[in-house]
């Protein structure tokens, strides 16, 4: 939602607006009745209301591609994950990723908040949960010998992406989710945005937590 | 997988991050606008409440309300809008004087209204305690009279920084700010004037 009040212009547009609403409303009221006034007062609510909540979307930014020279033999590789970062799938495929190339992964966590804690800036608890799931993370990578460090990022993967995007020039993006049907990130199209916006290959690894828990009480 | 040393960031220096929150000063517009809306909310609840239960007569006899004084009150204050949007807009361009006279002229209106309204009080002929209806009038337009001696009170401080050198194209957001305030007491003032003085 936009605040129409966000700038002296956009306050003297509303108050325009409003002049004209109930200067419409008046009008009717005095020559048609009460009930066309209401009439009147009824449209232009309804009218309103469908121009606010149906104008343009913002214009999407434009695609974001780190500015690095690329090196021989070297490979960056930025993985994006929430709760799926200790998962098994993940690990063995950055593992897959980095055989016979110098590697360098940044593993980002992002934040995940409520949204009233995110409009409120209450991210405290949020970043320390994304930091423990990283640590633990990124302990066992440096375990299994791959060159890694972690960031907790926007709460927002895209916004997170970005961010590290600006300082770690990735040469491919790793989104780590849950499978289909579990997985928010899915459902709101992070993969399929991620790819529009940033002009870095995107794999997308599918990590079944469950599945991997049940097959660890198995053995 | 070879082991080695990189540094922390890549071959550019790192671009100024800007995060997705939102800005604090959205966000706090956002949170007071919210506030006032809310705040307004819970006295015009009380206003139609009275209407409504009442009888179709409004205002109730034997009360009556000054509409054309009011409607001229409604024109000054309006225009002291277009007063402040044209000091705004001139700064932006640089022109101080055209800034200087649109706060002082916004000022005086913002001041005449108030005037007018204590007159007002003063001569309508019924109190705040002769009844819901004496007691609402007073509360919803006291209400909006006490926003405007804030507006008041906050271009009175922009006028002076104005007359002193401050502002300037690039940094206004003092009049910005002000002006965002002034068109909200403007446009709370048009819904209490379109429903207690005309409707």
């Amino acid at each position: 939602m936009k605040n129409p009040l966000r700038s002296e212009a956009a306050a003297y547009r509303f108050l325009l607006g409003t002049i004209v609403y109930f200067a419409a409303i008046v009008l009717a009221s005095v020559v048609g009745g009460r009930w066309w006034g209401v009439g009147v007062f009824a449209l232009l609510t309804a009218a309103a209301a469908v121009w606010f909540f149906r104008r343009d979307p913002v214009a999407p930014p434009p695609q974001t591609a780190p500015r690095r020279r690329a090196v021989e033999g070297e490979k960056r590789i930025l993985v994006v994950a929430n709760e799926t970062v200790g998962g098994r799938t993940l690990r063995e495929m950055i593992r897959e990723r980095s055989e016979g190339v110098r590697e360098e992964v940044l593993v980002v966590c992002p934040a995940l908040n409520s949204p009233l804690k995110h409009w409120v800036s209450d991210e405290d608890e949020a970043r320390d949960a994304a930091q423990k799931r990283l640590d633990a993370s990124v302990a066992q990578l440096r375990a299994a010998g791959i060159n890694v460090r972690g960031e907790v990022g926007d709460g927002d993967p895209l916004q997170a992406v970005e961010d590290a995007l600006r300082t770690f020039g990735a040469d491919e993006i790793v989104i780590s989710t849950h499978p289909e049907g579990r997985s928010h990130w899915l459902e709101r199209g992070v993969v399929t945005n991620a790819r529009d916006r940033f002009a870095v290959p995107i794999t997308h690894v599918v990590v079944d937590l469950e599945k991997e828990r049940e097959e660890v009480q198995h053995r | 997988m070879e082991a080695h040393a990189h540094a922390a960031h890549a071959d550019h220096p790192p671009i100024a991050n800007v995060s997705s929150r939102v800005d604090a000063r959205v966000l706090g517009m956002l949170l007071f606008i919210a506030s006032e809306i809310m705040l307004f909310g819970a006295f015009f609840t009380a206003y139609f409440f009275i209407r409504v239960s009442g009888s179709d007569e409004w205002p109730l006899p034997p009360f009556h309300l000054p509409v054309f004084v009011a409607g001229v009150n409604t024109a000054i204050l309006v225009t002291s809008s277009f007063t402040m949007h044209w000091a705004l807009q001139s700064i932006k361009r640089g022109n101080r004087a055209g800034l200087r006279a649109g706060l002082v002229l916004t000022l005086l209106m913002g001041l005449t209204f108030l005037l007018t309204q204590i007159t007002e009080y003063a001569r309508v002929g019924f109190a705040p305690h002769d009844g819901a209806f004496g007691t609402i009038f007073y509360c919803l337009t006291g209400l909006h009279g006490a926003h405007v001696f804030v507006g008041l009170t906050i271009l009175l401080f922009v006028t002076i920084r104005a007359f002193r050198g401050h502002f300037s194209p690039a940094a206004h957001h003092g009049v910005e700010i002000g002006g965002i305030y002034w068109h909200f007491v403007d446009v709370m003032w048009i819904v209490v004037y379109s429903t207690i003085y005309i409707l």
